[in-house]
């Protein structure tokens, strides 16, 4: 550096290496304070036995992990979160392949089409939930409307039982249910946003070739389009499974758990004991549970990014 | 291809966009309805639901407007949106613009750190910040909120601008040197000028973003006055165990449908920044 022919700032502002580092402090600190500490304290709880009446951290061991592992709740919540999440996103993979193919086409009205498709994934999740909530009330439901319209419900021998209602939200099943088809309505838009963008990276040539070459629509679909989307396809099912997984809202706001803890998460779990129940040492000990898992999607993640880019 | 072929392909192409659409909108038109619906109406279980039985009413409306705090539910959500998108864009800025032009080996590392912090959502971290909000006096504060939602949106922002920065030729700044800028102004004058789409893209999100959080607002705020829109409805619009379903939908639907509408333009951005370029 010429220090003789500028001032010592101006230097500052032509230093690279200097300005590199300055630049990405801030957001290096924040996260380190926001994101990082947090996180080593989350251990640190869930290894004490810390309420909110009294936070102060007295390590215990293992205990809290024992408590919980032994809790039917908690067990109900983990296999909870793996079958919502599972069945969820199985479901939204095939579904967005299919609208994804749909949306590949141009017609008139497709913005409209767009927007309304897009919209479970653009408006507030908490506050498309309530719209579901309303749909599977249990004497309201318009689902419930349908089906005694259609003789399937609330006569002598019916199909689905001669009551009124089927009460979505208070049979364990259709609960379950009825937080799956929430989960998929909500990430449908997501994933086929992503295969979309697939789809259209396709080389149309390819495709036109196999045409004329005499392979049929299934062939082509298997043997060009599935191969060469698979990455993305991929991408789409990891990131669908992370929401999914951690997602709290769904279920808050749908069925608080209910009935009778049968459509318990590991988040709401977390919420309900470590919040409204006091017990930050428990909740904290219940959320980690979702680290593995997560650590586990991102590993994928990050080695599907990796391979996409090298072909 | 023949016409009845073509005309065959295209009903069904209609037909399945028909479905998928009704599946996607139609709790918001379950709103619509129910946001105009008298209660005489909207609580008869013979009536049929989809249509207007009786004349609409702009009673639930009025309550909503008048006698709720739906109006400062949007205040709070707008005043947090503004401020998170503010300090988003202090700290992500120059971060991206470090990480995309001299990120060799420690920078690469940290970008897979940053993007490693999807790995700790919301549902791990809000049992030890509620503990941090109470130690710094910050509980039933939207300052709460202000300082903690950028947790979400710096990673993401970070991430989403970087890839903008690297469309931008390195050339042209040098040229700015060349002329007499100093390595700082090049960027201020001559990159961020260029990045002003990113930039944008990077504020619309900051802010949908905050207006979508649910957990942390949940945990933070108990006072109905300090309560953003996302919470706001779904936990003060039910009075005891009586749903008031008119106001509720309402609610809703009148949250939703402008920042859907915002995000449908920026949507495909949304969706680049996220996968990290996997998806080109």
């Amino acid at each position: 550096m010429t220090g003789d022919t500028r001032s010592g700032a101006a230097g500052v502002r032509d230093r690279a290496d200097l300005l590199a580092r300055f630049m990405i402090m801030p957001a290096i600190v924040y996260i380190a304070a926001m994101i990082g500490f947090p996180f080593v304290l989350a251990i640190l709880y869930s290894l004490s036995d810390a309420t909110t009446g009294d936070p102060t951290l007295r390590l215990v061991g293992l205990r809290n992990y024992k408590d919980i592992l032994a809790d039917p709740v908690f067990r109900t919540s983990l296999k909870n979160t793996f079958v919502f999440a599972l069945v969820s996103q199985s479901l939204v993979i095939v579904l967005s392949r299919v609208l994804a193919t749909a949306l590949m086409a141009e017609f008139r009205g497709k913005w409209i089409a767009r927007f309304l498709i897009m919209l479970p994934w653009t408006a507030p999740i908490s506050l498309g939930t309530i719209g579901w909530l309303w749909m599977f009330d249990s004497i309201f439901s318009p689902i419930d409307w349908i089906l005694r319209r259609f003789g399937l419900l609330g006569v002598p021998g019916a199909l689905l039982g001669p009551m009124q209602n089927l009460y979505w939200l208070g049979e364990p099943l259709l609960a379950m249910a009825s937080v799956v088809i929430v989960h998929v309505w909500r990430l449908l838009p997501l994933a086929t946003v992503i295969q979309l963008a697939g789809l259209s990276s396709i080389p149309k040539d390819l495709l036109e070739a196999a045409e004329v070459d005499g392979a049929r629509a299934w062939r082509r679909t298997l043997e060009i389009t599935i191969p060469l989307t698979l990455p993305i396809i991929s991408i789409a099912f990891l990131f669908g499974l992370v929401f999914t997984f951690t997602d709290m809202t769904v279920v808050y706001v749908l069925t608080r758990g209910g009935p009778i803890h049968m459509t318990q998460v590991l988040s709401t779990w977390t919420f309900f004991k470590g919040i409204e129940g006091g017990d930050l040492a428990q909740g904290a000990a219940v959320s980690l549970f979702m680290f593995p898992v997560l650590a586990g999607i991102a590993a994928l993640v990050l080695r599907v990014a990796r391979r996409t880019e090298v072909v | 291809m023949t016409g009845t072929q073509a005309f065959l392909r295209k009903g069904r192409l209609y037909m399945i966009l028909s479905l998928f659409a009704l599946f996607s909108a139609f709790p918001f038109y379950w709103m619509v309805i129910a946001t105009f619906k008298r209660d005489h109406d909207l609580f008869n279980p013979t009536n049929n639901p989809f249509v207007f039985n009786e004349p609409a009413t702009m009673d639930h409306l009025h309550l909503l407007f008048f006698e709720t705090h739906f109006l400062t539910y949007l205040l709070n959500t707008f005043l947090v949106g503004i401020a998170v998108v503010v300090i988003t864009l202090v700290i992500a800025v120059p971060a991206a613009y470090s990480l995309a032009r001299w990120a060799r080996g420690w920078g690469e590392m940290l970008g897979i750190g940053i993007f490693l912090t999807y790995l700790i959502p919301p549902t791990i971290l809000f049992i030890p910040l509620s503990r941090f909000a109470s130690l710094l006096g910050l509980q039933e504060s939207l300052w709460s909120l202000i300082l903690i939602y950028p947790t979400f949106t710096i990673p993401f922002c970070t991430w989403l601008l970087m890839g903008f920065f690297k469309t931008i030729p390195l050339d042209i700044e040098e040229q700015a040197m060349i002329d007499g800028l100093s390595r700082l102004g090049a960027m201020v004058r001559v990159v961020l000028p260029l990045a002003i789409s990113g930039i944008l893209t990077v504020v619309v999100f900051a802010f949908t973003l905050s207006m979508h959080e649910f957990i942390y607002a949940l945990t933070f705020i108990s006072v109905s006055a300090k309560k953003t829109v996302s919470i706001g409805v779904p936990t003060e619009l039910v009075r005891g165990d009586v749903f008031q379903w008119g106001p509720l939908m309402a609610g809703a639907l009148i949250a939703s449908i402008p920042v859907a509408v915002v995000y449908t333009f920026f949507l495909d951005r949304f969706i680049a920044g996220f996968t990290m370029g996997a998806v080109k």
